[in-house]
């Protein structure tokens, strides 16, 4: 059987007209799409639509188009699956994915319409007024108690817990160093000091040299405990525990010994080549009871630094998130099922877990039930795509939200979702060091510090609109919030009503 | 400081705490012990220990921590330099994550022990729980060593990545020297076992083999040195008689996918 059994998803087309034989598509391209004999030619088979190469062709010669093969239409069996098919009948394996669920589910955020302010309760004018975006991340005492002292001054009784302050309610998502690549990470690094928010290294360790953010790093203990010791833990100003992650819900991870090249073997401190290993479960931790035991643990360990715990939203998400409250978490980090990842099994990433829209509103609801609410931040991720998914989120319920994806596109991710190839064109989910090394950090974090700024004044143009001056006062709000084509089990499990009502 | 009995060995010069921890919260405790270390002592002596939890957790100094009583989980969890002896029983998670040091347990240990440890020494005079050395992890000169006297429970040395866990069975009653799923998942390091094992206790990912002659040379400095910090007698222990475990692979699941 021709290896071209499986029909190419694109067809890269190079017009030898224009093109000046110049090499800089075969530089460019991390999957050795383009050789050259006597012209540039193009293996389209091989072509995952980053275009790396379009954009690097001084003279525009390149195209790719989708593969306008004909499949006959059956609703049942869509192209997808019968290519599914085909790649395991010809060696067996689960197939892998990057990047989160691309299945056409609901996607609720598109659902739900903001209020605004119109005659009564006016709006606000952002150009005018302050609108504060500060917010603080940790466990909030259920009540202040003051006393006064001698002076009558007012002074606060009792020890308030660490908090962290962040100025923006958007936080970077954890992505270690070995899923994506050193400048990336100095990229993000960089754009949090700026923005003066956090980023979170992910389960690889923290490389020497992202050491001085330290003061916005949220340092990660994962179950394979990778990198992890007490001088690491003590570097960031939060540790997070990952029990899960949106993209693959319950499962472990796998980093092939392909990318654990002398850096990330160094950063991981494990051996070179090996796999990296991260076991499903932390196998110190079975219970509610266990979780607490590591939580104090880190605690001790660090003198008493904030700890979140990292989930991902399952169908339970309210009760195991009440009992990370009780348990002790400073925060808890939901991650959706739209959730990236570098690698995960496909069929994990697309139908496991609930969205994240739901999984905000039903933990919110339960913290408030029960009381404790003050007790956990909550961290949102796993689908914000765009401010108006920030404002949504905190209306929802969430305190801040986490970007990852956002935050790769920004830096030129095309979304083609082959991060567990390790090819990365644009140097961004590779180890590769001549693709590692075009990614400039400096670039890749003015264009986080110019997202992150851009959607701040546009939750500011919101905020304004609805007539709060603090995204503090949008928390849980979800009196702003209107859905519109969203069943009526959905609405009331949400907490919102349909528009007009 | 309330509670702490200062005193010195001249002969050695080294200066020693003696702290009563009956009645004390973990947390208190664990702000003693801190702050005797930063005023210098070398060797902190916990007498009257009932369950305190983290007692050395995260702890990066050159500190002897002598523990009479039982101390609580998590002894010496993200630990990175001390020396740790308990004379007696220790519970769950004894060096848990831990990146350097000794822990010494003149007595059993519960669940857990070593789990994800990088490098150091945990001696364990009688029996283990379930899950000792899971995901054991070596990195250059680093080679973590669990020493257990006595058996150990199911799911040993699972997903180990790297080190060297002993197993040698010395304990009275005619139980099996390990559990079930022994060795599951491993795929570096190696597991020493003072005798034969069925091979339904083994995980499938790991094999047996007969200790040669470095091993013995290895296992002779081990248990030398496992004897003279439990105080275990080890003189019928003979280290030719040993075999020794070894994955199969360094990439148990590297044939999982396709792209």
């Amino acid at each position: 059987m021709p290896d071209r059994f499986l029909p190419s998803e694109f067809i890269v087309n190079v017009d030898h007209q224009r093109c000046r034989r110049c090499k800089r598509c075969i530089l460019n391209c991390g999957f050795g799409v383009f050789d050259f004999q006597n012209m540039t030619t193009a293996d389209s088979s091989k072509c995952v639509a980053c275009h790396r190469c379009v954009v690097f062709c001084p003279e525009e010669a390149i195209t790719i188009t989708r593969n306008p093969l004909a499949f006959r239409e059956h609703a049942s069996w869509d192209v997808g699956l019968r290519k599914a098919i085909w790649k395991q009948a010809q060696s067996p394996g689960m197939i892998l994915t990057g990047m989160g669920n691309d299945k056409p589910w609901l996607n609720i955020f598109d659902h739900l319409l903001i209020d605004a302010c119109q005659v009564t309760n006016p709006s606000i004018d952002p150009l005018r007024e302050p609108m504060e975006l500060r917010t603080y991340l940790g466990r909030k005492p259920a009540r202040l108690e003051i006393e006064y002292d001698s002076q009558g001054k007012p002074v606060l009784r009792g020890a308030v817990e660490n908090n962290i302050m962040i100025n923006v309610p958007i936080i970077f998502s954890g992505m270690s160093y070995g899923s994506i690549s050193l400048n990336a990470q100095r990229a993000i690094a960089i754009a949090a000091e700026r923005l003066g928010t956090l980023m979170n290294t992910g389960e690889g360790g923290l490389h020497e040299e992202l050491y001085p953010y330290a003061n916005h790093i949220i340092v990660q203990c994962a179950s394979g405990r990778f990198g992890v010791h007490s001088k690491y833990l003590n570097a960031g100003v939060a540790v997070e525990i990952k029990i899960g992650q949106g993209a693959k819900p319950g499962i472990g991870g796998h980093l092939p010994g392909e990318k654990i090249g002398r850096e990330v073997s160094g950063t991981r401190m494990i051996p070179q080549g090996t796999d990296a290993l991260s076991p499903a479960p932390h196998h110190d931790i079975y219970s509610i009871e266990d979780l607490r035991q590591l939580i104090y643990a880190l605690k001790e360990a660090t003198g008493y630094k904030p700890v979140s715990v990292k989930i991902a939203t399952v169908h339970n998400v309210a009760a195991i998130a009440s009992g990370i409250a009780r348990a002790g978490a400073d925060m808890i980090y939901l991650d959706g099922f739209r959730g990236g990842t570098g690698a995960s099994p496909a069929i994990v990433r697309d139908h496991v877990g609930i969205p994240i829209e739901i999984a905000i509103a039903v933990v919110d609801e339960q913290l408030r039930s029960e009381g404790i609410r003050n007790m956990v931040s909550i961290i949102a991720a796993g689908g914000i795509r765009s401010s108006a998914d920030v404002v949504k989120a905190i209306a929802l319920g969430a305190d801040a939200v986490a970007i990852g994806t956002a935050a790769l596109v920004a830096m030129g991710c095309r979304l083609c979702q082959k991060c567990y190839t390790g090819n990365c064109s644009w140097g961004i989910a590779t180890q590769r060091p001549e693709l590692t090394s075009r990614l400039d950090p400096d670039w890749g974090a003015e264009r986080l510090v110019n997202l992150v700024n851009s959607w701040s004044l546009e939750v500011k143009e919101v905020l304004g609109a609805l007539g709060i001056n603090a995204i503090e006062s949008l928390r849980g709000n979800r009196d702003r919030l209107r859905s519109l084509g969203l069943d009526p089990a959905t609405n009331e499990v949400l907490g919102v009503r349909p528009a007009g009502m | 400081m309330d509670g702490v009995r200062q005193a010195s060995r001249s002969e050695e010069e080294v200066k020693v705490a003696e702290l009563d921890a009956r009645g004390i919260h973990y947390k208190e405790l664990n702000e003693k012990i801190r702050s005797l270390i930063e005023s210098g002592y070398e060797e902190i002596v916990l007498n009257g220990v009932n369950g305190q939890r983290y007692i050395g957790d995260g702890l990066v100094h050159n500190v002897r921590i002598v523990i009479n009583g039982v101390p609580g989980n998590d002894l010496g969890a993200f630990m990175d330099g001390p020396r740790i002896v308990v004379n007696d029983n220790a519970q769950d998670g004894v060096g848990n994550t831990m990146n350097s040091g000794v822990i010494v347990v003149r007595g059993h240990a519960g669940d857990v022990i070593g789990y994800g440890m990088r490098s150091g020494k945990i001696f364990i005079r009688d029996d283990v729980g379930y899950r000792t050395g899971i995901h054991m992890k070596s990195y250059r000169e680093q080679v973590p060593v669990i020493v257990v006297g006595g058996r150990a429970g199911d799911f040993l040395g699972e997903y180990m990545a790297g080190g060297i866990i002993v197993v040698l069975g010395l304990s009275s009653d005619s139980k099996d020297l390990v559990g079930h799923y022994t060795g599951t998942g491993m795929h570096g390091g190696v597991i020493y076992l003072a005798e034969e094992i069925d091979e339904s206790k083994l995980g499938s990912e790991v094999r047996i083999f007969q200790a040669d002659k470095t091993d013995i040379e290895r296992l002779n400095a081990l248990l030398a040195e496992f004897s003279d910090l439990t105080g275990l007698d080890v003189s019928k222990v003979d280290p030719r008689s040993f075999v020794k475990l070894l994955p199969v692979s360094h990439r148990p699941y590297g044939n999982m996918y396709v792209y």
